[in-house]
């Protein structure tokens, strides 16, 4: 039986209607057309899937839609403010780190929630709390540098 | 199938226990919801206990520390006393999964689940924890080693829910670790796992000791005998060569594409003797 629910989504107060058993993730794709968030895996092993959730990093596909109730959820679709794109997009893009892009916006969000807890990651840091995502083309390095220039970048301003 | 959040404990056992057909209770949903897209379980009602305040709160109580059993992995590691005083447990709980599924998987639900390879078992059993359940009959308390009967198995009856982990005080010169093995940095099931929990005198003397072992039995165990081993030395050499044949002994393990029998009895010496290294260091700084 559907049930209607009200969360916060990017910002904005979103209702929509779901199924028991759908998940987070095809609530935001399929119903809300926020196709930003991939599904990699299904499975919670790959981090394409990543969002923000009361503030947490989470994988939407093993979250409930139902469960996201009176929550804040934060998408890849919220990153750039409409204007200019947020630094770790930008560093992703100038740096080549990303190739096919599916697992890019879930790595873009794990990066974003890494550097809003900690603005100085070391290298190895960025590796461990980026594990949970991943890419079957750059071979990471490309996205660890951009991760941490675009953090040099952020002290800075 | 039916969704529920209730807001209380009651409410919570009441749905469960009512329910004639499959009820499964969601904490993180970091194994349940991946057996529900495989088809493995279909229930017909699930009912989130993350909206229960008590499940999801970390309290000091009587000296030891009483966490709920929906408390994500990412906040026991943001909860500096409970790291201080039970560094194993929380190191333990740290190692499942990625950080995504850390902002997720709860220690409730990783008993619950009853798997073998349960990281955060080991260490809860060597630090002497037990979980508080809750069901129709009210509440019971059940030691962790008691707990998980066989693979998936637990000594839940219908309606029950965990409702928290009590770790108990610490003494002066106590300390806890856990480590697992697996061949990757990040993101495996463990080939073996081994918890430690000990206590030393003013001297430097083992008084008190809890060894246990994750992914060499159908359950993770207690091992006494590795334990003897230590209580009464000062974790020399020769007790920890003890203590670490101790713990080979007590494997029953399986051959699996992770490792062979033969690989997992070696391996869960090493690592006992490891913990208890690490554990022991710890003891002696506090
Ligand atoms: C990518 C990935 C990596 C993982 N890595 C690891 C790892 O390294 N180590 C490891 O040990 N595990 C790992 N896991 C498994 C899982 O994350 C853990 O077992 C986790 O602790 C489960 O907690 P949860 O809150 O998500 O449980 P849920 O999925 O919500 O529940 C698990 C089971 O317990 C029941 N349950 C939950 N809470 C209660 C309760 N309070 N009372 C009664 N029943 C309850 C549920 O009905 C369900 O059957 C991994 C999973 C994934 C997807
Ligand atoms: S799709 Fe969610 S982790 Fe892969
Ligand atoms: S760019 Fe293709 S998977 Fe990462």
């Amino acid at each position: 039986m559907s049930r209607q629910v009200s969360a916060t989504i990017n910002g904005d107060a979103v209702d929509f209607l779901c199924e028991p058993e759908e998940t987070l993730l095809d609530v935001l794709r399929d119903r809300l057309a926020l196709t930003g968030s991939k599904e990699g895996c299904g499975s919670g092993d790959c981090g394409a899937c990543s969002v923000m959730l009361d503030g947490r990093l989470v994988c939407s596909c093993l979250v409930l839609g139902a469960e996201a109730e009176g929550r804040v959820i934060e998408t890849i679709e919220g990153m750039a403010d409409g204007k200019g794109l947020h630094p770790l997009q930008r560093h992703f893009l100038e740096q080549a780190a990303l190739q096919c892009g599916i697992c890019t916006p879930g790595f873009l969000v794990a990066a974003k929630a890494l550097l809003d807890r900690d603005p100085e990651p070391s290298e190895t840091e960025v590796r461990y709390w980026l594990a949970g995502n991943l890419c079957r083309c750059t071979g990471y390095d490309k996205i660890v540098r951009a991760v941490l220039s675009a953090a040099a970048e952020m002290r800075e301003a | 199938m039916r969704f529920e959040a209730p807001e209380t404990l009651d409410a919570a056992v009441t749905l469960l226990h009512g329910e004639a057909g499959l009820a499964r209770p969601l904490a993180g949903g970091t194994d349940l919801l991946v057996q529900l897209r495989a088809g493995a379980v279909e229930p017909d009602l699930i009912v989130d206990l993350k909206r229960i305040p008590e499940m999801r709160q970390i309290a000091a109580v009587d000296g030891g520390f009483r966490i709920g059993a929906a408390v994500t992995g990412a906040e026991l590691g943001e909860h500096p006393d409970l790291k201080k005083a039970w560094p194993g447990v929380v190191e333990a709980t740290e190692l499942i999964g990625s950080t995504q599924i850390q902002g997720r998987a709860s220690l409730g639900g990783n008993l619950c689940n009853a798997s073998p390879a349960a990281d955060s078992v080991p260490a809860m059993i060597a630090a002497a924890a037990a979980v508080t359940v809750a069901g129709p009959d009210g509440r019971r308390e059940v030691p962790v080693e008691e707990f998980i009967a066989g693979p998936g198995q637990t000594c839940l009856a219908k309606g029950e829910i965990v409702v928290a982990v009590n770790l108990p005080p610490r003494p002066d010169h106590a300390g806890d670790a856990y480590l697992r093995f697996i061949p990757r940095t990040e993101m495996d099931i463990a080939v073996v796992g081994a918890g430690v929990s000990l206590t030393l005198d003013d001297g430097g003397l083992c008084t008190h000791a809890r060894v246990a072992l994750g992914a060499v039995a159908a359950t993770p165990i207690l091992v006494p005998a590795a334990a003897d081993a230590l209580i009464g030395t000062n974790g020399d050499e020769d007790a920890l060569t003890r203590m670490a044949e101790a713990a080979s002994a007590a494997c029953r393990p399986i051959d699996d594409k992770r490792g062979t029998k033969a690989y997992r009895i070696k391996v869960a010496g090493v690592m006992a003797r490891r913990a208890a290294e690490i554990a022991l260091e710890r003891a002696r700084s506090c």
